[in-house]
């Protein structure tokens, strides 16, 4: 199964490259080290959501409330800065991640305690979290004007030159790689993910573990509010309305199994690279933005059928090697 | 388009459906070997064997789920190749399990018409028709207060299994196998249910009726048929046979298997249940373990051996008694307390409670154990491969790797992972759910070998086992349950097959 993961992984860097390459014949400029860093940068924010929602569809769950999440802790913390400028940055964004935590905590603990489907408490949250977002603004914006120069610039400053929001991004794969690979929580999360009942025989809380995966995912949505209100300089009602999906895709695309148990943080970054490729590569070479949302459609739905036959295949190998063992 | 024909010419002697020469294979597990069975129209054969001896190998054969290795299937003398689940149904064959196979969100009307449901002129589903033949059907077979109607999910059990005779009858099945269909009845629906297959049987269907209890089969069986370790050991006329003759039959000479030698140290009673009872599963169960003893639990699927021990591994609440440790009242309230306290349960489906096939081996045997093998939430990964390998080596596991998917190795080493993973907790008293169910003879051997050495460092097992030759060749004393009640506790000296399987069956002596 290890082997396959890589397998799919090398096998979405090469589709990326590949994708890089075929813009580069047209617009050499896109294929240029300084271009590609923008890409991440700008799609730095949805790697960071890929990778909590990841740990989420891990557990057989699903959030859909991390976009709307985002737009409220967005919100209060840009209203924070607004009201108080002098506060220091770094304590905001523990604001944001406190806040989106608390968010999902919120999600987790209806899927733990009431066990409630996932699908059904997020959908609920996702109208909820947007609702709350227009009773705490009043509808209000916050734009640049409201906002210190000290919350706008920080995620731009640059350090051995790559902006503060990369490194985030950087800073964030690094910490989900350790935490899926190294720490019994992550470990909790793939068993409970692949084999529930057996887990819970072998003395894993699953329900408790879905609850941290919902915390993680809303830690990282609330550190997103921050990031992208201060990214696009302005806190709405309206901020990354829909995102959720884009989200669910970039896990989908890099080959996390929405039934649970099979993904990698490698698998959900490339993913969320994918879209970004593609979302960056159309409007170069002039393809409309319909076009734009097709193609990340076909995407989507080209690499389930190959999750599909990725896991026929793994039957086939189980067979093979039972017979010899 | 449901009253056949009423067979005006019954040849009793005809039989209308006959298997013979049935052999199939599991990898590693010879599950038939040459068996016959013959069901004869208006009668009802009874198909009778301990558990593992064939009989639902041979149910899905006959409903098309298994092919035979070899054999041959013929009704009214003609042969027929039973290729899937439709063919057998096309083929009048019809199975009622013990928990009855329906749709519980559909009606009544749409239970019995699923994909036979009368059509009107535009290709629509003719609701009016299927909803008056439903209640037609309902009504030859003396089952009017069913409401076609009704939502199957309302119904109890007796009346689902109504509705799947309803159904079986609305294809015209002439061969009907109900497959402990009194697993979960009452009394009364039990007698309810025999009606109806007196009725069945006026129709002359031929009937193949499975169960584990004398009363029953002696009750309404015609013929029998007894299974042992995949071979048909005998059959013939119930009235012919005594009781007696039908358990030598089942219990038999079990196959050739050498058990360890031991020389049983027993210490002082370890742990000690006491009166431990939960509302619908069990009563009243008191026992005492002992270190460095096998206590076998023996017992019918369904006697509530399996959900006694998930209650002492805290996996179910229970209504009262006490659990003690070592004199110390426990009452743990998930698998990690009863874990930490040392008692660990290995669960008996081991593809679905014990192995994560996904995982590989040395994650598999870490996992009950992750708090040992982390230090603050962070993983050690050299003692978890360690740990992993200290407890697959002794239980002499055949993998390439420690990294390789679990899914990869054969039913026998896998269950070697499972017992692996639960030792790694370095438990007081373990648990062994069938233990061996499904596993090849080498790996059996293995694994009763492991258990004499477990008991010899002074660990305390509990085994459940269905299967004789294990619980008397494994057990110092065996509990015998029947219906979620002890029957009994013999010391296992002299004892002998029959007197369990009488006692389990409530057969009185």
């Amino acid at each position: 199964m290890k082997s396959l993961a890589k397998h799919r992984e090398v096998w979405l860097a090469a589709a990326i490259a590949l994708l890089v390459m075929l813009v580069a014949v047209r617009f050499p400029g896109f294929a240029r080290p300084d271009n590609l860093l923008t890409v991440f940068n700008d799609y730095s924010i949805l790697v960071i959501l890929a990778l909590g929602q990841m740990a989420v569809i891990l557990t057989r769950s699903i959030d859909l409330s991390m976009a709307s999440n985002l737009a409220f802790t967005g919100m209060v913390v840009a209203m924070t800065n607004a009201a108080f400028p002098g506060l220091p940055v770094p304590l905001l964004i523990v604001q944001a991640m406190a806040i989106g935590a608390a968010l999902g905590a919120f999600n987790g603990a209806l899927v733990w305690k009431l066990a409630i489907p996932p699908i059904v408490v997020t959908l609920g949250t996702l109208t909820i979290f947007r609702g709350a977002t227009f009773v705490v603004s009043g509808g209000a914006w916050v734009n640049a004007d409201a906002m210190s120069p000290a919350f706008i610039s920080l995620q731009r400053a640059e350090v051995l030159g790559l902006p503060v929001l990369s490194w985030i991004a950087i800073i964030t794969i690094a910490a989900f790689f350790v935490l899926m690979t190294r720490t019994s929580l992550g470990r909790s999360i793939y068993a409970a993910g692949v084999n529930p009942t057996a887990s819970v025989y072998a003395g894993i809380d699953v329900g408790r573990t879905k609850f941290l995966a919902f915390c993680l995912s809303g830690m990282v949505a609330g550190l997103c509010g921050y990031l992208w209100v201060s990214r696009y300089v302005i806190a709405s009602t309206e901020v990354a309305n829909g995102y959720e999906l884009q989200i669910v895709a970039a896990c989908v695309i890099g080959g996390v199994s929405i039934a649970g148990g099979v993904g990698s943080v490698g698998g959900a970054v490339l993913g969320a690279l994918f879209l970004g490729v593609i979302g960056s590569a159309l409007p170069v070479i002039n393809v409309s933005p319909f076009w734009q949302l097709a193609i990340s459609g076909g995407a989507i739905i080209l690499a389930v059928v190959l999750n599909a036959r990725g896991e026929k295949n793994k039957g086939r190998i189980i067979l093979k090697k039972a017979a010899t063992a | 388009m449901m009253h056949a024909p009423a067979p005006t010419t019954v040849n009793a002697t005809a039989p209308l459906l006959t298997l013979s020469g049935i052999s199939k294979s599991f990898p590693g597990v010879r599950a038939l070997n040459d068996v016959a069975l013959s069901l004869y129209p208006g009668q009802v054969t009874a198909l009778i064997g301990e558990n593992g001896a064939g009989k639902s190998t041979l149910v899905k054969i006959m409903t098309g789920i298994y092919q035979p290795d070899a054999g041959r299937i013929a009704i009214d003398g003609r042969p027929v190749e039973l290729a899937s689940a439709h063919a057998a149904f096309e083929n009048g064959i019809t199975a009622i399990h013990q928990e009855t196979v329906l749709f519980d969100d559909l009606s009544v009307a749409e239970n019995i018409f699923l994909g036979h449901a009368p059509r009107s002129r535009l290709g629509l589903i003719d609701w009016r028709t299927m909803r008056a033949n439903a209640r037609e059907v309902l009504e030859t077979m003396r089952a009017g207060h069913i409401d076609a109607d009704a939502r199957l999910r309302d119904l109890g059990i007796a009346n689902k299994h109504l509705v799947a005779v309803a159904r079986a009858m609305s294809i015209d099945a002439q061969i009907v196998i109900m497959d402990e269909p009194t697993a979960a009845l009452s009394a009364k629906e039990i007698e309810e249910l025999f009606l109806l297959i007196e009725f069945l049987k006026e129709e002359g269907k031929a009937i193949l009726f499975i169960s584990h209890k004398f009363d029953e089969i002696y009750r309404i069986a015609d013929r029998y048929t007894v299974f042992r370790d995949g071979e048909m050991v005998g059959e013939g006329r119930l009235t012919d046979t005594a009781e007696g003759e039908i358990v030598r039959l089942m219990v038999g000479r079990s196959v050739e298997h050498i058990f360890p030698e031991r020389t049983p140290k027993i210490g002082a009673p370890l742990l000690a249940v006491s009166g431990l009872s939960h509302p619908t599963e069990f009563e009243d169960i008191s026992f005492e373990l002992k270190r460095g003893e096998i206590l076998g639990f023996y017992g019918l699927v369904g006697a509530g051996r399996s959900e006694i021990m998930q209650a002492i591994a805290g996996m179910t609440r229970t209504s009262g008694g006490s659990i003690a440790l070592d004199g110390e009242t426990l009452a743990p309230k998930s698998a990690a307390e009863a874990i930490a306290s040392g008692i660990v349960y290995v669960p008996e489906e081991r593809g679905r409670q014990g192995v994560v096939i996904g995982l590989p081996i040395f994650q598999n045997v870490s996992l009950p154990s992750l708090s040992k093998t982390s230090k603050n939430g962070v993983l050690r990964l050299a003692e978890e491969f360690a740990l992993a390998r200290t407890y697959t080596e002794r239980l002499d596991l055949r993998a390439a790797s420690l990294s390789q998917d679990v899914g990869t190795l054969s039913g026998g080493n896998q269950q070697k992972v499972v017992i692996a993973k639960w030792l790694a907790t370095k438990p007081r008293v373990i648990i062994l759910d069938e233990p061996t169910k499904g596993i090849d003879i080498g790996s059996k051997a293995a694994v009763h070998g492991f258990m004499a050495e477990l008991v010899a460092e002074g660990l305390s097992v509990i085994m459940v086992s269905s299967e004789l030759p294990e619980i008397l060749g494994m057990s110092d004393r065996i509990v015998v349950m029947r219906e979620g009640r002890m029957v009994n506790i013999y010391d296992n000296d002299g004892l002998d097959a029959e007197t369990l399987v009488r006692a389990a069956a409530g057969i009185v002596a």
